[in-house]
């Protein structure tokens, strides 16, 4: 079966024939159309619009990749360039030293009488010492730390924040990195048990059990408790305020983390709520999550209420309608009066989808409209598209949740209503992608000289990459080849990692310094950076292969087993993908280590610096 | 009038005041409406044992890798003889208890099997209790966890008489003196998956699978040469119907698990010219030999041309050289043991 169906897939991969899709008369509107006939010839599957496109989408991060590794070796192959200029005047003025004295006298008697007329000597300066009396250089060197890539700016000087303030932000981001460790390690040791499944007999470590100790670490562990203490900051800043009740946010802090330490208990003890994706945390448990956002949700309001300019900043409109909108959603998702029967799958169709859509997205949105421009020193280029953006977020993620049960025995209008209104995610997601695009446009020299950047881009291009191909997934076609195969863990982590973490790293290696006073090591920064895009990268592309041939598999009508043996080697690169972004985080911990310990010596401090060189 | 841009209370309402408004139409009332679904006239509800088996696979998060839904297109027609229909979950998702919710039972991935039919498909307890204690003693790929904690290591003379005793293979325990015995709950486990197959509809009302393409070919090719010849070449494939029922239990091999599951390769039956013998297993199931599992009869899920292709495949297979089958042969046996039952 494998040897058969190979061949096919790699002629499919190559370059060439996915140019010829594009050309061929089957282009986008007579394949929208196609997809309306609900029984697709296989043979075709290549074809398909959903598959196409995600494969340009691909292709598109591929290329971003490649970019950024362009930039990076053109800069590292300009300097060495200079050297090399260099090294060839010091061979001449060694050749001139090396020339015997008859030789010599030749070349300066010739060269005499250019020489004869000379210059006082002053015309162009003085004999004066250099001084920088106006403090702008910061740093002269002739030897510089990194010689493999250019020395990254550094973050400009502190910004003022009130000190409750920046113990609450750190105290948020530290649960944080705590909760990413700990949700990947889970994810990792769940990961290695599709290739070891005989690692452990132990009940409380079983897969079932563990999944959802991975995925609600990571949800809200990690991602939440990151958003909302980048989200004090944003209020705060944004608003030119103070933030209304610390007590508040402290409050929220234990609530949220105790959620997440309880739920992990019960999860591994075996008690969850019945399974369904993301809410498998018993009532109680939410509740406390639920007051957590509650609580932030009051304080947010307040303090915009009590802001001191007259507008109300773009980001804060994500980051309240975000709450608002999740604590409205935990409320519906946990209400039992309508949950019995397929009730309950209506419901988890619409709560996992918006628990995404509507949480991670909206808020993480709002951060990147603060923080991007932030970081670049610019504005941002649409304050109306973002207006745009987030209504149109609201209307249409709001309508799709039931296109995760395609086919299923839900009502046929509720599933045809998802599938269209997935393709209307075009409209925010373009929205929001241009933006962040045309605010980044002219400062793409940046990318080479900050380690900020790189993270935002990647996020960028995920945001656009992930939500693009999860409208295609929502395709009846692309439904029969990928759904409920591991096509949808590539799905998941492309955006919940690909976009949310990096926004959400990018924004703590923007702000966090600036708070502190201390940088990361650049070095350690780029590892980070680089472990986690190629973890990603292999962990993404490993699963879509495998998902792909795996649905083509079922479709044939081969006996199941055979799809388990099929996957194997897939997922044993998802494995080696998900170590390498594992071992990021780890070195992320360091990194924010490093910003957020007490006595540092890598503070930028001017007078120190500023010695005179000898060149 | 809706200057959201300086007008924190409304941007903050209308948000509200709309996605609440959006969810209700979309999730609140489509899922009233799922509730006031009827169960069908076959369905029984769930016996204590059954429900506390259900329990259990919630427990263990079964949902994480089985679906329980079989789609209205033919690739799942595989897992159900018709696609699942909201009253298929009338007694199985309701609310367990205060805390916990109607449980999540159709999934969105398939790691392993869908489990609609899965009484039909594996009606044995043997074959589950071994499964359950560790799935590679009899599907050697599968990646499935072992659940060893639904299962008591007993030693030889502890062991009672109404113990239920699992012949685990002795290098798997730790003292070659133990025996496996069941615990409760995996037997509970058992008897859900026992209860889960389709129920049959009342009257010819069953909706049917979207067909796949090549189906569609097979009914308008225009003339009769043409029908038979794609007939013959897609008539059924014997190792497949194997590999799908068969399998689990005299595995891929045909050699089956010593203890268990009695071995087709080198069989007397299998290989037996008379193939009256074979066939009525097939058809009726199996229950004369006490060191072996039960197996039960598989007339009404194979037709007679599946059951002449599987019995086939297990005549010329693994070293067999039985004579072949066709078949007639089948029809005739089927139709007597029809007549012997009425």
């Amino acid at each position: 079966m494998m040897k058969k169906k190979l061949p096919q897939f790699q002629t499919f991969l190559s370059l060439n024939s996915l140019l010829t899709f594009i050309f061929t008369a089957s282009g986008i509107g007579a394949t929208i159309f196609a997809q309306s006939q609900p029984n697709p010839s296989t043979k075709d599957w290549a074809m398909s619009p959903g598959i196409i496109g995600t494969l340009i989408l691909i292709l598109i991060v591929a290329l971003v990749a490649i970019m950024i590794l362009v930039v990076r070796i053109s800069a590292y192959l300009e300097s060495l360039k200079k050297r090399s200029i260099l090294r060839k005047k010091i061979e001449f003025s060694e050749e001139l030293i090396g020339l015997d004295e008859a030789g010599i006298d030749n070349i300066l008697e010739k060269r005499k009488a250019a020489l004869n007329y000379r210059l006082a000597g002053s015309e162009l300066g003085s004999e004066q010492q250099a001084t920088d009396n106006k403090g702008i250089i910061a740093k002269v060197t002739h030897d510089p730390h990194n010689p493999m890539v250019d020395e990254k700016k550094k973050s400009p000087l502190n910004l003022e924040t009130p000190e409750p303030l920046k113990t609450l932000v750190i105290w948020y981001l530290g649960a944080a990195v705590f909760w990413l460790v700990f949700g990947t390690l889970v994810g990792q040791y769940v990961g290695m048990k599709f290739v070891w499944p005989e690692m452990d007999s132990v009940s409380w470590l079983s897969f079932g059990r563990l999944r959802p100790v991975h995925t609600n670490t990571v949800f809200w562990g990690w991602a939440s408790m990151a958003m909302i203490g980048l989200g004090y900051f944003v209020v705060a800043r944004t608003s030119n305020t103070t933030i209304h009740s610390y007590k508040w946010g402290w409050t929220a802090w234990v609530l949220i983390n105790l959620s997440v330490v309880v739920g992990n208990l019960f999860l591994m003890n075996g008690l969850n709520n019945g399974g369904g994706e993301y809410r498998e945390y018993i009532w109680p448990v939410a509740l406390l999550f639920a007051l957590g956002l509650i609580y932030t949700f009051l304080n947010f309001y307040k303090t915009i209420a009590n802001r001191c300019i007259s507008e109300i900043y773009i980001s804060n409109w994500y980051l309240l309608g975000g709450l608002i909108w999740t604590i409205t959603l935990a409320t519906i998702g946990y209400l039992p009066n309508f949950q019995n029967g397929l009730g309950e799958t209506v419901i988890q169709g619409y709560y996992m989808h918006q628990g995404v859509g509507m949480w991670f997205m909206t808020y993480t949105l709002g951060l990147v409209y603060y923080y991007l421009p932030s970081s670049l020193n610019k504005p941002i280029y649409s304050y109306s598209l973002g207006v745009l953006a987030f209504w149109t977020q609201m209307f249409f993620y709001t309508l799709i949740g039931t296109h995760h049960f395609v086919f299923s025995p839900l009502p046929w209008w509720l599933q045809t209503i998802a599938i269209v209104f997935s393709a209307g995610m075009f409209i925010p997601v373009v929205a929001g992608s241009t933006n962040f695009y045309m605010t980044m446009r002219g400062s793409w020299n940046e990318i080479s000289k900050s380690y900020i950047l790189p993270f935002f881009l990647v996020g960028v291009v995920f945001y656009f990459v992930g939500s693009t191909q999860g409208s295609f997934q929502a395709f009846r076609f692309t439904n029969y080849v990928w759904h409920f195969t591991d096509f949808n863990v590539a799905h998941s982590h492309m955006t919940m990692y690909g976009i949310i973490t990096f926004f959400l790293w990018a924004c703590i290696y923007a702000i966090l310094p600036k708070i502190t006073g201390k940088e990361p090591r650049q070095l350690a920064v780029g590892v980070h950076f680089w472990l986690a895009f190629v973890g990603l990268f292999a962990y993404m592309i490993s699963l879509m292969a495998g998902g792909t041939l795996k649905g083509l598999n079922w479709i044939e009508g081969d006996p199941f087993i055979n799809s388990v043996i099929l996957m194997q080697p897939f997922w044993l690169w998802r494995a080696i993908g998900g170590s390498l972004m594992f071992l990021s985080h780890l070195v992320f911990a360091y990194n924010f280590y490093v910003m957020i310990k007490k006595e540092s010596s890598s503070t930028v401090s001017p007078t120190n610096e500023l010695q005179p060189v000898n060149a | 009038m809706f200057n959201f841009h300086q007008d924190h209370k409304k941007l903050v309402l209308t948000s509200f005041i709309v996605f609440a408004g959006l969810s209700t139409l979309i999730a609140v009332m489509p899922a009233y409406h799922m509730q006031e679904t009827k169960p069908l006239p076959a369905m029984q509800g769930l016996t204590e044992q059954e429900k506390n088996g259900l329990h259990i696979y919630v427990q263990e998060n079964c949902v994480a890798c089985h679906t329980q839904q079989v789609r209205n297109i033919e690739m799942d027609n595989t897992w159900g003889e018709r696609p699942s229909m909201p009253s298929d979950y009338y007694f199985s998702k309701k609310r367990l208890d205060v805390w916990r919710q109607s449980p999540s039972l159709l999934g969105s991935e398939r790691t392993g099997p869908d489990l609609t039919n899965i009484a039909k498909r594996q009606p044995g307890k043997e074959w589950h209790l071994m499964h359950f204690y560790n799935p590679r003693i009899v599907v050697e790929e599968s990646i499935m966890p072992g659940y060893p904690w639904l299962f008591e290591e007993k030693n030889e003379k502890e062991v009672a008489e109404t113990d239920v005793v699992v012949p685990i293979p002795a290098q798997l325990l730790k003292d070659q003196h133990n025996k496996v015995v069941a615990t409760q709950n995996v037997l509970d486990l058992i008897a859900y998956l026992q209860s889960l197959k389709q129920a049959p509809l009342p009257g010819n009302g069953a909706p049917e699978f979207i067909p796949s393409a090549k189906k569609k070919e097979i009914t308008t090719a225009s003339t009769p040469a043409d029908v038979t010849v794609t007939a013959t070449a897609t008539g059924p494939d014997g190792a497949k119907i194997y590999m799908n029922t068969c399998a689990a239990c005299h595995q891929r091999d045909g050699k089956g698990l010593a203890g268990a599951f009695p071995s087709l390769a080198g069989s007397t039956i299998v290989n037996d010219n008379n193939h009256e013998t074979q066939i009525k297993i097939i058809l009726q199931g199996y229950d004369a030999r006490a060191e072996y599992g039960v197996m039960t009869g598989f007339a009404d899920q194979l037709n007679d041309e599946e059951i002449t292709a599987v019995a086939n495949h297990e005549r010329t297979n693994w070293g067999n050289k039985g004579s072949v089958i066709t078949a007639e042969e089948v029809k005739k046996i089927r139709e007597s043991l029809k007549k012997l039952s009425q």
